[in-house]
């Protein structure tokens, strides 16, 4: 079976809600009902066939040829198989995925990883604001599953992360783990003002020192621990870095303490 | 020679008999250190006194060393192998071992080894160690638990898995002229069995000079001496010993399956033969019940080189 390929036609002139094109969403559908679905969110909604040419019939490996910053909700709710972007993608990329991969070539909008409980989330680009942060009204952000951004993120990356990897190679924005209640926040590269600002739990793992920290954190010194060489292992197996983040002695933070106080900021010593 | 049909290689007699073992549950974890030394130090003591489910309630021992590429997190390590006769005891034994001998151990970590049917307890058993400060880690399909300790961390796999494919009491008796010459014959054997994976030799050094048989005539004796094989009562007892054998020692072995059981008889033996009879054992015997309590038999003519 052939990939199922949505072959962009031409930039499209509104938002498009792209939840349904997912392994769940289309299956046991035919051809023509695929290209009828409503994707469009104007009071005139564009159908998948207006926007797409549709090629190939497997569902669980679906292609975006081509992208756009108005591709809104694409791979939600995904469970299953495999969805890539050949180009940028909008708000809430991934939102509630709870497995399989989506692949995004380009870049991301903000909440890219909403509400994500399981399953692999890859930007190659950057992400906007509130990465896998919740939505107005939710109580916690991700839930699990892992979210890598190979550019840079912007401000409140992993807001309320309550649990899961997030890992962003290029640096953030500031407010990076902000409120943070457990899991975990790879960031290579600078990091913006007050990273992990009232975080209850959970870890930040950076490649160089903090700068703008609150001062509710507090210097616990160099430590000389296994974890970091298990965890550097890990991010080298998956392919997320090509060298160790944290080295063998990282430095630690724990904080905030203006909360519970029991999370952490490691740190790579010497950078 | 009670009878029994004998071949013989490389001058060496082989008795034409089996070893006899059981099904038993075990489970495999790696610990690993700054340095292979205090790797071994905890392996060793988590080890220690658990020479037979008879008084220890579970049989342990090292499996390997690893080099520090071999092992989780980058540092040297080693295998360990516990075995018991249930599941719930072998929890048991693995929760106290590894709280009183691992998690204490100089800058020890712990990682589960064996894929097993179900999971038992590690880091899940000791983490309220850490007084509220533990964390747990979930990456790349593993659980973690980091409990602070007064030389930084003990890292620990939750879970490690559990084998209900495991064989205990694959055994070599090894009967020679002199002590001295029985020992050599037994650790040779000992360090060619100590190259199989997946076996364990649970005793002293891997070997033993108190081999048992079943009951006794005192009340409540599980084991009693295999008075059979013991040169001081030869004449005095139905004996197993012709006049040239004045000391027996014999090898117990543990394995993660049949296979591993099979491969370490195979090595002892082979260690033992070509060591031949005036270095060495004059002949090699195995312990069994008649074949009637486990389920498992090793049939030294089907192991020899």
């Amino acid at each position: 079976m052939k990939a199922l390929t949505f072959s962009l036609l031409a930039e499209p002139e509104e938002r498009l809600d792209l939840s349904a094109l997912t392994h769940s969403g289309l299956a046991g559908l035919t051809d023509m009902q695929i290209k009828k679905l409503r994707i469009g969110t104007t009071r005139n909604p564009a159908s998948v066939g207006d926007i797409f040419k549709v090629t190939g019939n497997n569902p669980q490996s679906i292609i975006f040829e081509g992208g756009s910053a108005r591709f809104d909700k694409i791979g939600t709710g995904l469970s299953s198989g495999a969805i890539r972007v050949i180009g940028n993608v909008g708000l809430e990329a991934g939102r509630k995925m709870s497995g399989g991969s989506l692949l995004v070539d380009g870049s991301a909008g903000d909440h890219a990883g909403s509400g994500m409980v399981d399953g692999r989330l890859e930007i190659k680009g950057n992400a906007g604001d509130y990465l896998g942060a919740p939505l107005a009204g939710e109580i916690t952000g991700m839930e699990g599953g892992l979210l890598i951004v190979r550019g840079r993120a912007g401000n409140y990356a992993g807001e309320r992360l309550r649990r899961g990897i997030i890992a962003i190679l290029k640096g953030c924005g500031d407010y990076a783990g902000y409120r943070m209640i457990a899991g975990s926040i790879v960031v290579a590269g600078r990091v913006g003002a007050m990273p992990g600002y009232l975080m209850k739990r959970g870890s930040l793992f950076l490649d160089r020192r903090p700068e703008n920290l609150a001062p509710t954190f507090v210097d616990c010194g160099e430590t000389d621990i296994a974890f970091s060489g298990v965890f550097d292992r890990f991010l080298i197996h998956e392919k997320i870095m090509d060298k160790p983040l944290l080295g063998p002695r990282p430095g630690k933070f724990g904080g905030d303490v203006a909360v519970s106080g029991k999370g952490e900021i490691l740190f790579r010593r010497g950078r | 020679m009670n009878g029994m049909h004998q071949l013989n290689r490389n001058g060496v007699v082989i008795d034409d008999t089996f070893a006899e073992a059981f099904g038993m549950r075990a489970t495999a974890i790696i610990i690993t250190a700054p340095t292979l030394k205090w790797a071994r130090q905890a392996a060793i003591t988590m080890t220690g006194y658990a020479t037979s489910v008879i008084g220890c309630g579970c049989e342990a021992a090292i499996d390997r060393d690893l080099p520090a590429s071999k092992t989780p997190d980058g540092r040297p390590g080693c295998r360990v192998m516990i075995f018991a006769m249930g599941t719930d005891e072998l929890q048991k034994q693995l929760k106290n071992r590894l709280g009183q001998c691992v998690l204490t151990s100089p800058g020890s970590a712990c990682f589960a080894d064996l894929e097993g049917t179900a999971p038992l307890d590690l880091g899940n058993a000791l983490r309220y160690f850490g007084d509220g400060w533990q964390i747990s880690k979930k990456f790349g399909g593993k659980h973690y638990w980091r409990v602070p300790v007064m030389d930084g961390e003990f890292l620990c796999e939750a879970t490690t898995g559990l084998t209900k494919l495991a064989v205990g009491g694959g055994n070599l008796l090894l009967l020679a002229a002199d002590n001295a010459k029985a020992l050599r014959a037994a650790e040779r054997a000992v360090a060619a069995i100590e190259k199989v994976p997946g076996a364990i030799m649970p005793f002293p050094g891997g070997i033993v000079r108190s081999g048992s048989k079943v009951g006794g005539k005192y009340k409540g004796m599980m084991a009693s001496t295999n008075d059979a094989f013991a040169p001081t009562l030869r004449g005095v007892v139905n004996s197993a010993l012709t006049p040239e054998v004045n000391a027996v020692l014999e090898i117990v072995i543990d394995g993660e399956t049949d296979d591993a059981v099979t491969a370490a008889m195979r090595a002892g033996l082979k260690a033992v033969i070509e060591l031949g009879p005036k270095r060495g054992a004059v002949r090699i015997s195995a312990g069994n019940y008649g074949g009637k309590l486990g389920k498992f038999h090793y049939h030294l003519k089907d192991l020899l080189p």
